[in-house]
């Protein structure tokens, strides 16, 4: 079951060996340090890069919402930080409205794609799924290693657009043409949009790269014993996740070309009747609605490409330590599935107010509430997971359960918004911003937060200290909560999102000091990331070893390899699986990992 | 040292699986650009084309270029090295050949008046998606011609079947897409 041919490179020759004959011998070869840790095959080593690689990047998307902050927070003030940061477009320590834009286009862009797709998925898919499985590496390690510098070049697009001249593009993170796609429209709309496009280009192809394997692996490299329904939930969620990449990127991608081709080459995809500053554009016939539809096929999975893995990983971190089987878990699997469908069939109800005619907005508004449905069994499934558990408070518990309150409330507003009617009202203002950051942005890192705290240990043998874990987790759902839940009160008062400066409406003056609020704690839990970003790299090299193979006491695979697992993971044989992973608390035993077999006495057979 | 186990051998290989899904990824992207193109053709200012004849004659080219990258798979398997590796360079030839005959018809269109700029039309789709096809057949000749290479300057020896099988697979894929193409283009066009 070993896929060494593979790993070193060599002819692969298809063998009749059986299973138990196959002596695996560890090979080691010299590996120099490019080979080691940086053109690395290894799954492990190729996690650890996206996981860097996307902190270093939610670093810099967090500090830009905390920038802009300050600016929405206190309109009438210059600050001197924002012009050092910023030199002319924040010329006097205010910023130019031009580049607000700007930031909030890239602070979407980087949090959506860097961080949480990139960031969340290529770190979790890679490090779990062969040591979950049961594999030695991916079905293709060499493609998993493109995938990784795909991204790396996709980041260095990106990161470049930053320092130009006319700075990186600024139509919101949507990029929704005409303002995309005419470059007399604005300064983003220069070369930064086409630096985005070709961001974004490379981006896709590291997803489909990673995403490719991801299926593959899971379903083709999966060690003896080790059936789908077996799998550990981390597992079918990074699967559904891959599938929904897979199908969606591509069609974003023939969204950007049709882009590339309007901005640069004259075509009318999107453009029909433009007058830019008196000037007619030739471009007729185009339609900027079929932009919309493009991108929000891939948009609206793209909110579950965020959230499944996170979904995964915290149905495993409960069940762990609440020492409790996962309650439903082919619920859980379902559910997965239903949500994995139904992504595809709402995308226009980010639609409903663009021109969508509004009889088709009535069958979305249908399949959008019937989302409510698997996400309310997932649920009710974690919380009864934890009922009457013997919960273990450990940070990366406190940080699943925070996960499932913000999915909860974010989840609840979503009901509202998915209405057309309400719609009308909601839309385009900080209720929607309100809205999506609670369900998936911060509601999905803390999903990742959760893996970064239960899967350090596997990651560099080492443990995350626990006070600053535990002070990290009170301060940020604490601080999520109160930055995020009085948006929802301006935003069903009427105060449209993407506005710099709002001191214009008098009726609108009586949030400005929640407004203020909001910026304080902003800058508070901001800092309570980079204390956790210090955490992380201070544990790696001097945090506390781990000096048993097991430490959560987890039945999956991954904690039956040594613990400073090599290339290949398990010395000798990969071992079989007899029973599924949710084997806690049974028979009076607690835990049960998944290598022992079946006993004879044993109560329920799995 | 095998990738595939006994277990295993009853289920398709991971790397032609791989293959499929990333097939499946492809088909994802013309259909939102076809789509569109629907979506398009009933709005207004909508230009319509006349298909050049060119098009036609790669079509011959690619579709006899399946027959010999199917024969030259069957020719692996018989150990028949060195048909395989005429059928494989006559492959690479036909699929060139094809993008070279695609870029012939986009200059014929181009001469009749179907350009880029000005209104949007069925001529700007054809471009696009007939030139990211034609992408794809330059993909699928890059890899035929590394394994041309191979079986001429290889080092070892290789029996597996795995590496030809998946590429003649995608160079089917790559032609039935162009029918596909070619079909919608007349039909829909």
């Amino acid at each position: 079951m070993s896929n060494e041919a593979n790993l070193h490179g060599h002819t692969e020759v298809v063998t009749t060996h059986p299973v138990h004959h196959d002596e695996h011998h560890v090979h080691h070869h010299k590996e120099t340090f490019v080979t080691k840790y940086i053109f690395s095959q290894d799954h492990k080593m190729i996690a650890r890069q996206f996981l860097i690689t996307g902190i270093i990047w939610a670093i810099i998307g967090g500090l830009f919402s905390v920038l802009f902050r300050l600016q929405l927070g206190y309109p009438e003030q210059s600050f001197p930080i924002l012009e050092t940061f910023f030199g002319r477009w924040a010329a006097g320590g205010k910023i130019v409205p031009e580049f607000y834009y700007a930031l909030v286009t890239m602070h979407g862009t980087i949090l959506v794609f860097f961080v949480l797709t990139a960031g969340l998925s290529g770190t979790f898919a890679n490090l779990l799924i062969p040591f979950q499985i049961g594999a030695r590496d991916m079905a293709s390690p060499f493609l998993n290693m493109l995938s990784y510098w795909f991204f790396f070049l996709a980041s260095i697009v990106m990161m470049s657009s930053l320092f130009i001249e006319t700075g990186p593009a600024a139509g919101g993170w949507t990029m929704y043409p005409p303002l995309s796609a005419v470059r007399q429209a604005s300064l983003g709309s220069k070369l930064g949009s086409d630096l985005w496009l070709v961001s974004m280009a490379l981006f896709i192809v590291s997803s489909l790269l990673g995403g490719l394997n991801y299926i593959s692996t899971i379903l083709n490299m999966r060690t003896k014993g080790m059936s789908m329904t077996r799998m550990p939930l981390t597992m079918w969620a990074i699967f559904f996740t891959a599938v929904l990449g897979v199908l969606s990127f591509p069609v974003l991608l023939s969204g950007a070309i049709l882009l590339l081709f309007d901005r640069n080459l004259g075509t009318s995809f999107y453009l029909s009747d433009i007058v830019v500053n008196g000037e007619i554009l030739s471009n007729e016939g185009g339609s900027a609605i079929l932009y919309q539809h493009l991108f929000w096929f891939l948009g609206h999975p793209e909110v579950y490409i965020i959230l499944l893995p996170a979904m995964g990983m915290v149905s495993e971190i409960l069940s762990v330590n609440s020492r409790k089987p996962i309650f439903g878990y082919m619920a859980m699997v379902g559910s997965l599935f239903a949500i994995c469908i139904l992504a595809f069939l709402v995308w226009a109800h980010h639609m409903f107010v663009t021109g969508l005619n509004p009889f088709l907005g009535a069958f979305f508004v249908l399949l959008t509430l019937l989302i409510a449905v698997p996400s309310a069994i997932k649920v009710f499934n974690w919380l009864t997971t934890l009922w009457r558990g013997n919960i273990r408070f450990t940070p990366a518990t406190l940080f699943a359960i925070g996960f499932v309150s913000l999915f909860i409330s974010g989840g609840l507003t979503g009901i509202f918004l998915g209405n057309s009617t309400i719609d009308i009202h909601l839309h385009d203002t900080m209720f929607v911003v309100a809205h999506f950051h609670i369900v998936m942005g911060v509601a999905s890192f803390f999903g990742m937060f959760a893996g970064v705290y239960h899967w350090f240990p596997k990651m560099f043998a080492r443990y995350l200290n626990n006070t600053l874990g535990y002070i990290h987790f009170w301060v940020t759902i604490i601080g999520s909560y109160l930055i995020f839940w009085p948006m929802h009160y301006q935003g069903l008062a009427g105060i449209p999102r993407r506005y710099l400066d709002k001191r214009a409406w008098a009726s609108f003056n009586q949030f400005a000091d929640l407004d203020k609020m909001i910026t304080v704690v902003s800058i508070i839990v901001f800092a309570v990331q980079l204390m956790f970003v210090f955490n992380f790299f201070y544990s790696i090299f001097k945090g506390r070893k781990v000096r048993t193979q097991n430490p959560w006491k987890a039945n999956t695979l991954e904690w039956t390899t040594p613990i400073v697992a090599g290339h290949g993971n398990w010395e000798g044989e990969i071992p079989e699986v007899h029973r599924w992973a949710y084997d806690y608390g049974k028979d009076g035993r607690d835990f049960i990992p998944q290598t022992e077999p079946i006993g004879e006495n044993e109560s329920k057979d799995h | 040292m095998d990738i595939v186990s006994t277990q295993q051998q009853k289920k398709i290989h991971p790397h032609k699986f791989t293959l499929w899904v990333a097939i499946g990824s492809i088909v994802m992207m013309f259909a939102g650009l076809t789509s569109a193109y629907i979506v398009k053709s009933s709005q207004a200012a909508w230009r319509e084309i006349k298909m050049p004849t060119t098009f036609w004659y790669s079509t011959a080219v690619i579709l006899l270029s399946s027959l010999t990258v199917q024969w030259a798979v069957r020719s692996f398997k018989e150990r028949e090295m060195k048909r395989y590796r005429l059928l494989i360079g006559f492959t690479v030839v036909l699929g060139s050949l094809f993008v070279i005959l695609q870029w012939i018809g986009f200059n014929q269109l181009w001469d009749s008046g179907v350009q880029f700029k000005g209104s949007s039309g069925a001529g700007q789709f054809l471009y696009v998606i007939a030139g990211l096809h034609a992408l794809h057949v330059i993909g699928g000749v890059i890899a035929l011609l590394v394994m041309f290479m191979k079986a001429f300057f290889g080092k070892n020896k290789n029996y597996s079947s795995i590496p030809v099988e998946v590429a003649s697979t995608y160079w089917h894929f790559v032609d039935i897409l162009w029918i596909y193409l070619l079909v919608f283009f007349i039909w829909i066009g």
